[in-house]
């Protein structure tokens, strides 16, 4: 019932939910099981090839975490009280057998967890495979371009060695061109929202997005033209709300009741860092020439600055968020930061201070994915809200 | 109720060593030196242990500063605590590397180093991204403070459990283009590769002996603690002296002390004097809490505990596998050092050289000492312990502190552990010999 056509943005979101809600992933499964021989790789949030994934005939399946709808039980026995949770929720993924189809892994180089985690994942499940993607931190085409070349380049072959084909240049191309489009639609999602975000909820936009990570991509570039044409067609009601970007939700994601309870305490987030990997280059990667090369072109010198990534100016540091702010016509900035979580809490001290500088205000508050506890978070993003409406350019 | 408590008495003075005396003069010298480089005109950098470049360095005649190194003898002195809490008063998590946390409250009670002048603001931050994410942050941190330039030299995780020549290029290119350009230009001292040579061919002498001296505790019983008097014998090659004569005499005369003791039947010396009866031999994984680092060692060599392997001892290199720093491959050298530190080694790779030590070494078996605050080596030890455990047979338990954060220490904690584990260690003996 996953496939039948909706128009209506209700019926889209339904459907969303449906695909967000199902830790089974039937509609990877289906696909799978619908042609011999395509492949399921699974990556892990922040960044991944896709492209690459589908030039080999496969689906790039983004994997997560349990979210607060997994119950944790095999994970927990695999790290101690002080690591964030979702290593925990996608190792209990594993080991439950709900990802029994897919045929390899992706890890990218976000932090150490993630980064031993496909050590672990090579250590539990040798049949399956696993592939670190290291992203480079030195941004000189030379240097990290290069580098990162060699990895997309290594990336191929393992995924040639899942499929048994090689990949060809033509179809990294192809492929780039499906994910161009899928980045525009994306974009376009995202402005709208900026524009008029009582008419895009966030956790309308958070659903769209999740679910382009569980089906094919040209799927997914039809689901959200028919959002983008149906939620133009409706008007919902403007409320009062403070402009707000949210910040620190690259990696382990917020239960959906936060970014709900964010809204109802009187935010309308206008920008933030959810599933980055949707819009990681911040325009078209290049189709002329050498696939892998744009490719790696566009990770160095057109790609989102976020925590996990080095800066090498610091005349820089942080103005990512300060544009952002400026661009989205935010009033404040909310750091969600997940419980643990290193790269987001190291980078956090080093963007207040920035965002200070600008005098843009500010809250920050932690969470894990499984948080349920919302009524203090309400409370938190409701008195920001009001301060900015009372006392900002006062 | 009235408590009425005696007066404290201080803790015997520590035994120590001729070695460790030796090694307390280097660093106290060395101290004296970064606290005096501005007055002579020299630069300094500061840069990590693992993937620490020692020998490039003082080819642009800089000094080098490790504040890692300063948060463990801030540690060890009993003033991280201190400067932990400073840091989080600052707006750092209670959730983030306390190392980090160190240096910064450090910075901001006035950067007095562990002899108690201040540490020279650095010139440059060579940032040798090696095998932990929290490095990266770290050094964009101080460059706010520091307003100097930063160097990034990356160092590719060995994912696959192998060193390609891609890796390789990539870090020699970072080395010719990049780093030493930059190095060149804020010492104003030109590079040359021949000095570079020469430093690195006294590298791998100290290196064979540092190796030598690890490797003796295959004897029974074993002459050296390879976990805390290891803390001792990776200091000069880890830090600021690879590279160096001094490294190089240290270790001669260290060895000489080694073998001296093997020759004698002893043990290792511990704080308390020489080590009574070796009656359990171990292989940690894990960095060592340094906030009670005495007492902490106490519990082991309390008990006849011997460590005669450590994965710590590895951070800052791993030469028992045969590297050596190269005078013939210079920069392919120093970028083979980089990728083998322990951290950057992935879980297989790591968990087969626990299994390797615990074979060779013939050890009773594996303890994990799980450091709140160092999720490089913490994320997945519990896996690496079931795998070590499945593979070699032996038991394996499982304790938890911090590095330089007193409040993670819970010494009850930890040897109730401990006593645990020892028994568990007996147990398995009798069911041996039983079995026999």
């Amino acid at each position: 019932m996953l496939d039948r056509p909706h128009h209506t943005t209700a019926d889209i979101i339904a459907r969303c939910e449906a695909l967000f809600s199902d830790l089974s992933f039937t509609a990877a499964r289906e696909w799978k099981a619908a042609e011999p021989g395509r492949i399921v790789v699974g990556f892990l949030p922040y960044y991944a090839p896709r492209e690459l994934v589908h030039a080999a005939g496969g689906l790039p399946l983004g994997i997560f975490g349990g979210g607060d709808q997994l119950e944790v039980i095999h994970g927990d026995a695999y790290y101690q009280s002080y690591i964030c949770r979702i290593p925990r929720s996608t190792i209990e993924l594993g080991v439950s057998g709900r990802l029994d189809f897919v045929d390899g892994m992706m890890f990218p180089s976000i932090c150490d967890v993630i980064r031993n985690l496909s050590g672990m994942w090579k250590l539990m499940f040798p049949s399956k495979g696993a592939r670190y993607i290291d992203l480079p931190h030195n941004f000189d085409d030379d240097l990290g371009g290069e580098f990162y070349v060699s990895e997309l380049r290594e990336t191929c072959e393992w995924l040639s060695s899942l499929t048994g084909k090689p990949i060809t240049s033509d179809a990294i191309r192809a492929s780039i061109a499906v994910f161009n489009d899928n980045r525009r639609l994306v974009r376009a999602l995202y402005q709208l929202r900026a524009d008029e975000p009582w008419n895009v909820p966030s956790s309308e936009l958070y659903l769209l997005l999740r679910a382009g990570m569980v089906i094919p991509v040209e799927e997914h570039n039809q689901m959200l033209t028919n959002y983008l044409a149906a939620v133009r067609l409706q008007q919902r009601p403007i409320k009062d709300n403070s402009r707000v970007v949210i910040c620190g939700m690259f990696c382990e994601q917020p239960p959906l009741n936060l970014i709900k309870s964010i809204e109802l305490s009187g935010c309308y987030i206008v920008d933030d860092d959810f599933i980055l990997v949707t819009r990681w280059e911040n325009s078209d990667v290049a189709l002329d020439g050498d696939p892998l090369r744009n490719l790696a072109r566009a990770d160095l010198h057109d790609s989102k600055s976020t925590p996990p990534k080095y800066e090498p100016d610091e005349a820089k540091k942080g103005l990512y968020l300060v544009d952002s702010v400026r661009k989205n016509r935010a009033e404040g900035v909310i750091f969600a930061m997940t419980s643990f979580c290193d790269p987001g809490l190291l980078e956090r001290p080093m963007l207040q201070a920035v965002l200070k500088s600008h005098g843009i205000p500010q809250i920050a508050f932690k969470y894990a994915e499984n948080s349920g506890q919302m009524q203090p978070i309400r409370e938190q993003a409701g008195t920001f809200a009001d301060s900015i409406k009372l006392w900002s350019g006062a | 109720m009235t408590v009425i408590v005696g007066p404290k008495t201080k803790p015997p003075e520590a035994i120590k060593d001729a070695s460790m005396a030796r090694q307390k003069q280097m660093v106290n010298a060395h101290y004296d030196r970064l606290a005096s480089a501005k007055e002579r005109g020299e630069k300094v950098a500061a840069t990590f242990v693992p993937g620490n470049l020692n020998e490039l360095l003082m080819c642009f005649d800089m000094v080098n500063n490790l504040p890692e190194v300063n948060a463990i003898q801030n540690g060890l002195r009993r003033q991280s605590g201190g400067y932990v809490m400073e840091a989080e008063k600052l707006g750092h998590s209670e959730d983030v590397c306390t190392y980090v946390k160190s240096d910064i409250g450090m910075m901001a009670k006035g950067n007095i180093g562990p002899n108690g002048k201040p540490l020279p603001d650095p010139d440059v931050l060579l940032l040798s991204y090696t095998g932990c994410f929290t490095f990266m942050k770290w050094f964009e941190l101080l460059r706010r403070q520091y307003k100097c330039e930063t160097i990034m030299f990356q160092t590719p995780y060995l994912a696959d459990g192998r060193i390609t020549t891609d890796m390789i290029s990539y870090m020699v290119k970072q080395l010719r283009q990049d780093v030493i350009p930059k190095l060149e230009r804020i010492s104003g001292v030109k590079f040359d590769i021949d000095r570079l040579r020469e430093y690195l061919r006294k590298s791998a002498k100290a290196e064979d002996d540092h190796v030598w001296v690890l490797q003796s505790a295959k004897h029974k019983p074993s002459p050296i603690d390879a976990y805390f008097g290891g803390i001792y014998y990776i200091g000069p090659i880890f830090g600021a002296f690879r590279g160096t004569d001094d490294a190089i005499e240290y270790y001669k005369f260290l060895r000489a002390e080694v073998e001296q003791r093997i020759a004698q039947g002893k043990g290792p010396v511990t704080p308390d004097g020489n080590m009574g009866q070796e009656r359990y031999r171990l292989v940690v994984e894990g960095p060592p809490n340094y906030t009670n680092f005495r007492q902490f060692w106490k519990m082991f060599y309390d008990e006849g505990a011997v460590v005669v392997a450590s994965s710590y001892t590895k951070v800052g290199g791993t030469y028992d596998y045969g590297f050596r720093h190269d005078p013939d491959r210079p920069l392919e050298s120093l970028a083979e050092y980089c990728l083998n530190v322990y951290t950057n080694r992935n879980l297989p790779m790591r968990v087969d050289m626990l299994e390797n030590y615990i074979n060779e070494y013939q050890a009773d078996g594996l303890l994990i000492n799980s450091i709140k605050s160092c999720n490089s080596f913490s994320a997945g030890q519990l896996l690496m312990m079931r795998e070590v455990e499945k593979r070699t047979g032996k038991p394996a338990a499982f304790i938890e502190t911090d590095l330089v954060d007193p409040r993670y220490f819970s010494a009850a904690n930890v040897k109730n552990r401990l006593e645990s584990y020892f028994q568990m260690i007996e147990q398995k003996r009798a069911g041996f010999r039983g079995a026999a």
